[in-house]
């Protein structure tokens, strides 16, 4: 412990100090902001400013009417703002983007499985879900933050390298723990052999349980209210957090390791604290993510949802070291805006879907190597200017 | 890869836990065991380990054994290339690349030009190697000048680097204007086919280069013969007076810029050089595999080359190329020697989960081991 804290001091490099530069390059959230210069702002926002005029651009190139778009955006809203909010938590505590966010996922998806299995129905079914969840998340969480305090100043590669680690442990429990160490009596979701799932899961039993509780209609537009509270809830739970006792440390840590650890705060714990928090909230999200869709692709459902809520929080104007609640509904709005109109406008523009499908995989990736080269250099020269 | 503290004392100690195997291993146990955990090293014992369990259980279960070994062998000489390519990537200072898939798209580039062009046999072949090995070199040349701008994150910014090339590649291989027949859908006539056989084309030539048997072993000469050459040479050139800076850029960036080296042009001698093999790498495993593999195909193919040189010994910070082979050879005899073993004994394929779980708990126990890579220690 005490050699641990005396290197940290040692190294300059200390990739979770906010820089100063952060608040020059970022409005202060809420108060004590000046008014800005048209210029300024067009810098400061230029991420989510290009995004917009590449909305607008594939709303025109698709030729879809208005209607149709927002109905599909309000689902996709709907079913994935809750992920791509669980991000926030971790970058505040200095962690980065959560590329494990994958693990948290698988948890919720193992819930899913049991729940399918003992076709538990509606309601009750969700929450069981949640609920054989739990244990599992909060483990997993455990393990990540462990992890993640043995890799500091690596926490993104060593999450994005533990994600697909876990996938493998997690193949081989649903592919060949399944009928031979875990008993298990629905025969249906069984492989001929008798050993391990089949890669679909229907989730009849609870699909659009959410999304039904409370389904208004405005205008000719079918409103999720219940999901889209699920996701509230959370976006007040995260900025409620700040006033809290926890919230304060892990804005601390996130902001200066050493500084907290002087000042008393429980660095490691919180970091485990945090990454916890954020596993579980994975978990959650994942089951109200695949209830809208309503089949659960047991090898597959997991693969992406990491990459792209990363990539929606991106757009939404965050960085590696800052992220919001605003950013996040932002940026899953746009992100999701231009999912679904890529596919039509490659049709209409290049007389193919398919490459607006690679398109979108395309930005996905490009928005988080960009923005991770981005803050890195802007690490780099607010390092050498306080030199 | 600044040390970030004068104290030579500092210095020394973090010199001292690069060269030593395995730091924590000397923590575990003491005497023979502990000497020699700290000579072999941690990943090479236990995936060397397996290795040799995986072959005695097969010979119980009564399995072909001069088969594995076969397999072992071709395996190991096809993916040798692309961990080789880590190794002038992590002497010059940018660690483990990541950012492979740029390299294996050239090389991919390369193998389809050749064939829209109409050549076939070792003409293809090494035209396919020579646009592949320039257009990688020019590739890593501009990758090299990116990742001097981003030190300390060059791991996670060379991943999604080499993901979204792979993703823009899948773009350009639908709308480029390629013509050849056997190369394109045949309902539509228009962007490449996912896999392409090279069956007629340049499919097996090194594998079937001199190849011989002893007792059932199956030995390519020729391909083998390419790794080796090509080992050779980069071992030559790390002698050379280039070879020896950029080995010394990586190592240590505060002395070598004393000692009068340009780090910054020696990060981009290694990425080129790296981005080059990598584009040969992948031409040499497409005409052992007898196919190549478009679009998504390389966006994981990274993640294997940098487990192999890891599980040879090197870290994030140090490789030599028998890391490289010691670590391609373990890597692929243990997966070549899983699918029929776990055949006979469980009953089903459980080789792409080893392979996820080896391959990237070997990256995550680097990661962890708190010396190397990443924030610019």
């Amino acid at each position: 412990m005490n050699r641990d804290y005396r290197k940290r001091i040692f190294k300059k490099n200390q990739p979770n100090e906010a820089s100063p530069s952060d608040s020059r390059f970022l409005r202060p959230g809420g108060r004590g902001f000046t008014i800005l210069g048209l210029r300024e702002i067009l810098v400061r926002n230029i991420v989510p400013i290009m995004f917009v005029v590449l909305c607008l651009l594939g709303v025109r190139w698709s030729g879809k009417p208005a209607l149709f778009l927002l109905q599909e955006v309000v689902f996709r809203m709907s079913r994935n703002s809750f992920l791509v909010l669980s991000l926030v938590i971790p970058v505040m505590a200095g962690l980065g983007l959560n590329f494990g966010l994958v693990i948290g996922a698988m948890a919720g998806q193992a819930g899913l499985i049991f729940v399918a299995a003992r076709q538990i129905p509606g309601m009750p079914g969700f929450l069981t879900a949640c609920l054989v969840a739990l244990p599992l998340a909060l483990g997993l969480g455990y393990m990540i933050g462990k992890i993640m305090n043995k890799a500091k100043g690596r926490e993104m590669i060593a999450g994005m390298i533990l994600g697909f680690f876990m996938n493998g442990i997690y193949q081989l429990v649903f592919l060949f723990g399944i009928g031979t160490v875990i008993p298990f009596s629905n025969k249906n979701m069984v492989l001929p052999r008798g050993i391990g799932l089949r890669n679909t899961v229907e989730l009849k039993s609870i699909k659009w349980v959410l999304d039904d509780l409370a389904m208004a209609k405005i205008g000719k537009v079918r409103v999720p209210l219940a999901t889209l509270a699920l996701s509230a809830a959370l976006a007040w739970l995260i900025t409620g957090l700040y006033r809290t006792k926890l919230g304060q440390d892990i804005r601390a840590i996130g902001q200066d390791m050493k500084v907290s650890q002087v000042a008393g705060i429980q660095v490691d714990q919180t970091r485990v604290v945090a990454m916890m928090i954020a596993t579980v909230l994975g978990a959650i999200g994942q089951i109200a993510f695949l209830q809208n869709i309503g089949t659960l692709n047991v090898y597959d459902s997991h693969g992406q949802i990491a990459t792209f809520a990363i990539a929606a929080v991106l757009v939404g104007g965050a960085t590696v070291s800052r992220a919001t609640v605003g950013q996040a509904l932002l940026g899953t709005f746009l992100f999701h805006l231009l999912f679904i109109v890529s596919p039509y406008a490659g049709q209409n523009l290049l007389g193919s879907a398919q490459v607006g499908e690679y398109f979108r995989v395309f930005i996905a990736y490009a928005i988080i190597a960009v923005s991770l080269a981005l803050h890195s250099m802007q690490r780099a020269r607010s390092m050498a200017s306080r030199r | 890869m600044s040390l970030g503290t004068d104290n030579p004392k500092e210095i020394d100690s973090l010199k001292d836990s690069r060269d030593a195997s395995s730091v924590s291993a000397a923590r575990i146990g003491s005497g023979m065991f502990s000497r020699v955990l700290n000579t072999v090293g941690l990943p090479r014992l236990t995936v060397g380990g397996f290795v040799v369990a995986l072959f005695v259980l097969g010979g119980m279960k009564g399995l072909p054994l001069h088969n594995l070994l076969s397999n072992s062998i071709s395996r190991f000489a096809m993916n040798a290339v692309m961990a080789l390519a880590m190794v002038p990537a992590v002497q010059c200072g940018i660690g483990p690349n990541f950012g492979l898939p740029i390299g294996l798209l050239a090389g991919l580039t390369g193998m389809v030009s050749a064939l829209e062009l109409g050549l076939r046999g070792f003409d293809g072949l090494f035209v396919a190697m020579i646009i592949g090995g320039g257009l990688g070199t020019l590739l890593g040349i501009g990758f090299g000048l990116f990742l001097n701008k981003v030190k300390g994150q060059e791991m996670m910014v060379g991943t999604y680097a080499g993901f979204a090339a792979v993703s823009l590649m899948c773009i350009l291989w639908l709308v480029l204007p390629f013509r050849n027949p056997e190369l394109i859908w045949v309902l539509g006539g228009k962007g490449l086919r996912l896999t392409i056989s090279l069956k007629d084309a340049f499919g097996h030539l090194f594998d079937k280069l001199w190849r011989f048997k002893i007792g059932g072993v199956e030995i390519p000469t020729g391909l083998i013969g390419v790794v080796f050459g090509l080992t050779a040479a980069y071992k030559l050139f790390e002698m050379t007076k280039v070879g020896i800076a950029m080995d010394l850029a990586g190592q240590n960036e505060r002395f070598a810029r004393a000692a009068g080296v340009n780090c910054e042009q020696m990060r981009i001698i290694g990425t080129a050089i790296s981005t080059a093999l990598g584009a040969v790498g992948i031409i040499v495993y497409a005409q052992s595999y007898g196919f190549i593999q478009l679009y998504t195909a390389p966006l994981l193919m990274a993640f294997p080359a940098v487990a192999s040189v890891l599980i040879g010994g090197a870290t994030p910070l140090s490789a030599s190329v028998s890391n490289a082979l010691v670590g391609t050879l373990l890597f692929q005899s243990l997966l070549a020697t899983t699918v029929p073993v776990a055949q006979s004994v469980v009953g089903g394929d459980i080789s792409e989960i080893v392979r996820l779980i080896v391959s990237n708990g070997m990256v995550l126990y680097a990661l962890t081991r708190g010396h190397g890579g990443g924030n610019g220690e």
